[in-house]
């Protein structure tokens, strides 16, 4: 029984479903498997859904449909062995403005039965040189990292993050991904969503893009490249800026093309052949470039083919 | 994605004795300490609990000093037999002006006379206001000195002894109205604070963590016990020293009281809070509840004065209750046993508060 729990995934939901009161259906089946040790991203745009999945996840709201397995366990009759085990930190919570950051990280250390020291989180988070400021005195970004320090705390084996990295500077940012790292290769395990393509395709093992309550796709960030938008992308302009260009989706080697705001954005498989393909298409048909870029396809690509509704050509 | 197997479910076998033990009293003493910085740091809540009922008292208190009665201003119309009139209420605490009619009328109507008399055929008529007291006063003395001049004898021998010891003062009767309305303020604003915490996602937040729900409510609740503790010894101490006021009643009838009162009303602040969003809709609802007992439940007035019919609608409201008992114990040193009634009306309002907010609070 024991070994069943230690080997089973750290996060398992299958078929989640979520209807607000109102009826927005915010999550429609969705299924994920989270092995421990992994770092899992969520991405999808704004409202598809993400953030009531975590919470879901996270045993803050009840879902309509559908099972939730946390580290082997149901949230019924385990809240409090689960809650011991996890960290979260939500997408917004404004904490007490008129404590210290050591008041409040001590507040938070005395719920867990194994707290990790608080100089060493608050170090961890570089927070040091603000014990003593009130919350309310803070800025944004210090905010968030105290939000993220609440989570680290309680020297969790899960970790919950909703937009950790929303509103830092690029060094807070890189910080926190290393804590992140160091947290995930002690063996614990990440759940975190984010808007920032490359801070997934840097720290995910895995990712899942999320649209309309729906995983539309899943994988490492790698294979997701590779599978939807091929490893370059090449973009180009015309003088001409209101010609149509249908027949660069026919180009040899180029997988996909669109069209937006006069410049053509094309996923290619294997750029010597497409671009010499494309300089040739171009001189018969009697137009000149005005701009022209290759370079490697990201999860950005991936998200915008897949997500991105006004850059799809209908 | 369909055919995905579900999840079988868990054999109900006893969970393994868990090796993380929730610190129940590291938990509330973080809470509680958290809780008093917090309030101590607010300068509202400081404003609220303490500087508000002082300087209510004491501004009331000044207001109505009810200095003894020393002049009874009085007009008498000029004309036959005003001169007679006069020299009866001469001496005494009457201030008597002898003014033709009109003019005599006029002034009255501003307030400078409390009467005017107009002699007439060998009797008089008194003018005066029936809506106001020291109108009515006046007549009935300056009738009492004219009827005795005249030769009446009293029938009943009677004798006067006036009263004004501490105890009977409207200062006496302010101070306990004042602790009771302070209690159910300060109590039922722990539901704003809870709301604010709601809206702010701070609610959602800890019971993110291990933390136990009933130890947070503990922990507010406590932090409430000893800012009251705080709030009874300075209004009490503000109205000793400062009105010489006598407390009657044993301190420790006082305390248990203010305890009741405190946890009745906190249990209803949390009942207030328990579905708001929103700190607006929060504090519509704590003013729709505090706003009538402060007119009905006789803080500043006594609630004798509304008609017969409503008082005992009046007397089952929980300010009332606690006032009443207030006021029995610290003005008549009633014994706290004497006031069962009343502490059970408090109980029964925070019990039923209790048992909803829990029913419908609302945590994320
Ligand atoms: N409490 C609520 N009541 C009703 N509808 C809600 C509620 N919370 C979220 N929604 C709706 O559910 C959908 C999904 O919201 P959710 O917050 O999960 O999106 P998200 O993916 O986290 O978006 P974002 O990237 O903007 O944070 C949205 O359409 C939103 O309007
Ligand atoms: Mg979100």
């Amino acid at each position: 029984m024991m070994e069943a729990m230690e080997g089973s995934p750290a996060v398992l939901c299958r078929n989640l479903h979520k209807t607000y009161p109102g009826g927005v259906e915010a999550v429609r089946g969705l299924d994920l498997e989270i092995p421990r040790g992994e770092c899992f991203g969520l991405l999808g745009p704004n409202g598809a859904g993400k953030t009531t999945t975590i919470e879901i996840l996270e045993g803050l709201s009840a879902p309509t449909a559908g099972e939730v397995r946390i580290l082997g366990l149901p949230w019924r009759g385990h809240e409090m062995d689960l809650r011991q085990r996890m960290g979260i930190s939500l997408q917004e919570t404004r904490l007490s403005e008129k404590l210290t950051v050591r008041e409040t990280i001590n507040l938070f250390a005395a719920f867990y039965a194994r707290p990790r020291p608080v100089t060493e989180v608050l170090e961890e988070m570089a927070l040091t040189e603000k014990v003593n400021a009130w919350v309310g005195k803070l800025s944004g970004g210090q905010r968030q990292r105290l939000a993220v320090a609440t989570a680290l705390v309680g020297n969790p084996e899960l970790l919950f993050l909703d937009e950790p990295t929303t509103g830092l500077d690029p060094q807070s940012r890189h910080q926190l991904w290393d804590v992140i790292r160091r947290f995930q290769s002690a063996g614990g395990t990440v759940l975190l969503t984010t808007h920032y393509m490359e801070e997934a395709e840097r720290l995910c093992d895995r990712v899942a893009i999320v649209d309309h309550g729906r995983i539309i796709a899943l994988g490492s960030p790698g294979e997701l490249i590779e599978s939807f938008v091929g490893p370059h992308v090449v973009e180009f302009a015309l003088n001409d800026a209101a010609r149509a260009l249908n027949w660069a989706q026919s180009l040899p080697g180029v997988q996909a093309a669109r069209q937006a705001d006069g410049i053509v954005q094309m996923n290619v498989r294997e750029p010597h052949r497409a671009i010499p393909a494309l300089i040739a298409a171009l001189e018969r048909e009697g137009l000149t470039l005005a701009y022209l870029s290759t370079r490697r396809a990201s999860l950005e690509d991936v998200f915008v083919h897949l997500t991105g509704r006004h850059l799809r050509e209908a | 994605m369909a055919t995905e197997p579900r999840i079988e479910p868990l054999a109900p076998a006893a969970p393994a004795p868990s090796r993380l033990r929730y610190r129940r009293w590291a938990s509330y003493t973080a809470l509680l300490t958290v809780r008093m910085k917090e309030l101590l740091r607010e300068p509202e809540v400081i404003f609220w609990a303490f500087a508000f009922p002082l300087l209510l008292a004491i501004g009331l208190g000044i207001a109505f000093r009810q200095a003894p009665v020393e002049h009874v201003p009085v007009a008498v119309a000029a004309g036959p037999g005003s001169a007679h009139v006069a020299a009866a209420l001469g001496g005494g605490r009457f201030q008597v002006s002898v003014l033709p009619a009109a003019q005599a009328l006029d002034r009255f109507r501003l307030g400078a006379f409390d009467l005017v008399i107009v002699p007439a055929n060998g009797g008089v008529t008194y003018r005066f206001d029936l809506a106001r007291p020291e109108s009515l006063l006046a007549r009935s003395l300056a009738d009492d000195a004219l009827q005795a001049a005249a030769g009446r004898r009293n029938p009943l021998p009677a004798a006067s002894r006036p009263f004004s010891e501490p105890g009977a003062r409207y200062i006496d009767f302010l101070i306990p109205g004042l602790l009771g309305m302070n209690l159910m303020n300060s109590g039922m604003w722990l539901g704003f604070a809870l709301v604010e915490m709601r809206q702010r996602k701070l609610l959602k937040r800890l019971v993110a963590t291990p933390m136990r729900r009933a130890d947070f409510l503990l922990a507010l609740g406590s932090s409430r016990l000893l800012l009251m503790l705080l709030e009874v010894f300075l209004l009490l101490a503000c109205g000793v020293w400062l009105f010489r006021m006598r407390v009657m009643g044993s301190w420790g009838a006082i305390l248990i009281l203010g305890v009741i009162g405190a946890i009745g009303f906190s249990a209803m602040g949390l009942l207030a809070s328990a579905r708001a969003e929103k700190i607006e809709s929060a504090s519509g609802i704590i003013n729709l509840v505090t706003m009538p007992m402060w007119v009905f439940s006789g803080v500043f007035f006594s609630y004798e004065r509304f008609p017969h019919a409503v008082l005992p609608l009046i007397r089952a409201l929980p300010l009332t209750a606690l006032n009443d008992a207030l006021r029995a114990v610290i003005l008549q040193g009633a014994p706290l046993a004497s006031q069962g009634w009343q502490m059970l009306i408090v109980a029964l309002w925070g019990g039923l508060a209790f048992l909803l907010a829990l029913k419908w609070f609302r945590w994320t």
